[in-house]
């Protein structure tokens, strides 16, 4: 089992650790209601150092990432991110990135942690042209999330952070330690990922939760990550999306540019683009008791329709809330449908996602 | 620290005998490894319950777990208050977050189940 570099700073502050996707990583430390209370209203800290890391370099670098992603990559100037699908010829998503342009044929892609080295194999001696390095071990990645991180990172740093966008990064010093710094993140709230050299990042985390803590600031595990997320209706890969599922069933369309010349899967999301598509992404809010959990089935008038990706109580909205794929008739805004628990169905209602979005800081 | 007037079973739930009912809920040990309880299923009143069997479903953010039956019998409470305030059994597990009454059927069962020290001598086998 792996272990981040940041391993021991979590046992020292009584995290409870799991197995995930290979890792031995934090699952809570506090608790999950708490820590994702702290993230909305005031800030968290996580440790995603799992999370996979390869570089993208050589005159072909371009050219590769238009073949093997959705998105259109020629759009990024130098310090922007996209997000973007690595799907298969069948256009099911083998993974889904973020992919940085470091420089002039230099990129960066951040891939799920369980499908690192599957993405590796898929995207290795794809283009001659360029070279693909996995620097999934030499690169931890914080990341800083919640109304306060902006405030409480300026403290780190003399990069103009206020300056820097949503979905963009810029090289600099953080706590003195050289990173790469993103406005990015996976919770819906505003905040930053700091990618920073593996032995580096003990002093910076620590260092982080020092001059955070006068704003709240705590550490946050997994399990917060994983409500943080859902709230912001964020896919998340083994769950929303897996290689049986398109990016179009899975509301994402927006990600996959069909002007593009040619990209591994165009074909088959043409042809599922002119058809009808056969199921859609929902988002559910369970208007009676028990909590939806991934599997469960979808049920219309006690026939079944679809089934449940991810659920959970919602703590920001205070009622269980869930996605899931229906058959595409069912899709509809307030479509009236029951979840099966426990073996008895309940009844939900089909609602806008996300459930949650932050209001944004003005000026 | 598990109260010395319980009995346990081996599924980490509690029982209590007093005037003739028996007052059931969770351990300290179980609400702590389930972390923040948001959800307790609990059985309607009359339910018979047969010992060892489930009666409910107690969910945390991250999982459901079944509840079982420490003892056979008839429930003849419900701790209402659980379904705004799931949390006290979080904060409370031996008092504010009881779970059901039950009148035992046979109270013989009670010695199918472990008392307090050696409950916690089977927790420390499970570290």
């Amino acid at each position: 089992m792996k272990r981040t570099p940041l391993y021991e700073a979590h046992l020292a502050l009584g995290a409870r650790m799991v197995e995930f996707a290979g890792w031995l990583m934090p699952v809570q430390y506090t608790g999950i209601l708490e820590e994702h209370r702290a993230v909305r209203e005031r800030a968290g800290l996580f440790d995603i150092s799992h999370m996979g890391e390869m570089e993208l370099r050589g005159k072909g670098a371009l050219r590769f990432l238009q073949r093997a992603l959705t998105n259109d990559a020629s759009r990024l100037a130098t310090g922007q991110a996209q997000y973007t699908l690595l799907c298969n010829h069948k256009g099911g998503v083998i993974d889904d990135l973020l992919v940085y342009r470091r420089g002039e044929e230099r990129y960066l892609l951040v891939v799920n942690a369980a499908n690192t080295g599957k993405d590796y194999q898929w995207l290795s001696g794809l283009e001659p042209d360029a070279e693909l390095v996995d620097l999934s071990m030499d690169t931890a990645l914080l990341a800083l999330q919640g109304p306060s991180s902006q405030d409480i990172l300026c403290r780190l740093t003399s990069i103009d952070l206020a300056s820097l966008s949503y979905y963009c990064s810029i090289e600099g010093q953080v706590g003195g330690v050289e990173a790469l710094i993103s406005r990015t993140g996976y919770t819906g709230e505003d905040g930053f990922e700091l990618f920073v050299p593996w032995e580096t990042a003990p002093d910076l985390w620590r260092r982080i939760l020092e001059v955070g803590k006068e704003d709240g600031l705590i550490p946050v595990g997994l399990g917060a990550r994983d409500t943080l997320r859902l709230e912001a209706a964020m896919p998340l890969h083994g769950h929303e999306l897996d290689e049986t599922i398109t990016p179009l069933e899975a509301g994402l369309t927006r990600f996959v540019d069909f002007n593009k010349a040619d990209f591994v899967g165009k074909e088959a999301l043409l042809q599922q683009r002119e058809g009808t598509l056969e199921r859609g992404l929902i988002g559910l809010a369970m208007e009676e008791a028990g909590i939806p959990r991934h599997g469960y089935p979808i049920l219309s008038k006690g026939k079944e329709v679809g089934g449940v990706t991810s659920g959970t109580y919602s703590p920001t909205l205070n009622r269980p809330i869930a996605m899931g794929y229906v058959q595409h008739s069912y899709i509809e805004e307030g479509t009236e449908l029951e979840v099966l628990i426990h073996g008895r169905p309940r009844r939900a209602r089909v609602v806008r996602l996300p459930f949650y979005e932050r209001k944004r800081r003005v000026g | 620290m598990n109260p010395r007037d319980c009995k346990y079973s081996k599924e980490h739930e509690w029982v209590r005998l007093e005037g003739g009912l028996a007052s059931v809920g969770i351990t300290d040990y179980a609400q702590d490894q389930l972390g923040d309880i948001v959800y307790v299923e609990l059985p309607p009143l009359g339910e018979i319950l047969t010992q060892f069997e489930p009666f409910g479903v107690v969910e945390s953010v991250k999982a459901a777990s079944d509840l079982y039956a420490p003892l056979s019998g008839e429930v003849l409470e419900v701790n209402e208050e659980l379904s705004d305030h799931p949390e006290f059994v979080n904060e409370d597990p031996y008092g504010q977050g009881w779970m059901i009454k039950i009148e035992p059927s046979d109270t013989s069962q009670l010695d199918n189940l472990l008392t307090a020290e050696e409950y916690e001598k089977y927790l420390k086998g499970l570290e």
